[in-house]
């Protein structure tokens, strides 16, 4: 997994590539934890390189999005696709977060 | 069926094995022939009982965990998963809320749902001290036959 991380105005644009596993997501959760701790309150996750996210992902992104909400931040996400975009949808959290087809669209709209 | 006849691994029931054992599994459903989207179906489904495994199945001491593959006479793909834990079934399980929002979210149960939802096969015994979960995966249909989906 490696991430990449840019600022647009106020959103903080992160994009994440590779698997999202049981190994890797507390790595995943630390690093955009610190991002938030650091201030950052609006967060666009890209998902356009991710191959794979499990359980664990959706665990970690759960807890960064409840840190969020409680500082009146969000998360959104933007170009999921394949396995990673199934996931999203059997979970119910296509229908509980706010996804963008893509950055540009995301950007414009946020 | 002795697994020992099976192409098979045997890892110690911790989450360093992970990597390991999906790069197992997944390179028995490549060998298999199936697309990539449906290889990383499978190799979720194997994370999802192998974590459950190594947060639960061993409270105190470690133990081991043996995944092996094989074709089914139908042409399955079959992954079997055996660890001498506590018993726990996982289709015994009650299916989570997905409806719930933000606030009310809990993901406990959320693992074991996908294993449900994405496998076509998902078959638990209690056998001697062992859990014995087998997944099955239908054949990859051959691209030219895939109009006469029923």
């Amino acid at each position: 997994m490696e991430i990449s991380k840019k600022k647009e105005k106020d959103v903080l644009v992160i994009s994440v590539s590779g698997r999202i596993d049981a190994v890797t997501a507390p790595d995943f959760e630390k690093d955009l934890m610190e991002s938030i701790g650091a201030g950052e309150k609006i967060l666009l996750l890209l998902m356009n390189k991710l191959e794979y996210i499990s359980s664990a992902g959706l665990r970690s992104i759960l807890a960064i999005a409840k840190v969020l909400k409680t500082k009146e931040g969000k998360l959104v996400f933007a170009g999921l696709q394949g396995p990673v975009k199934d996931v999203f949808k059997i979970s119910g959290f296509g229908s509980i977060f706010t996804i963008f087809d893509n950055e540009v669209e995301a950007l414009s709209q946020l | 069926m002795d697994d020992n006849n099976l192409p098979h691994i045997v890892v110690p029931a911790h989450l360093p094995s992970l990597q390991k054992s999906i790069a197992f599994v997944s390179s028995c459903a490549k060998a298999a022939g199936f697309d990539s989207k449906r290889i990383r179906e499978i190799e979720l489904c194997v994370e999802e009982v192998l974590v459950n495994i190594f947060n639960y199945a061993y409270p105190g001491d470690g133990g081991q965990v043996t995944i092996a593959c094989r074709r089914g006479a139908d042409g399955n793909l079959v992954v079997r998963i055996q660890d001498e834990g506590i018993p726990f079934n996982i289709l015994s399980a009650s299916d989570p809320d997905i409806t719930a929002d933000i606030d009310e979210r809990q993901i406990g149960g959320l693992g074991i749902f996908f294993v449900r939802q994405l496998m076509d096969g998902v078959e638990y015994r209690r056998e001697a001290n062992r859990n014995i979960l087998t997944l099955s995966v239908k054949p990859p249909a051959p691209p030219e036959r895939s109009d006469r989906d029923s």
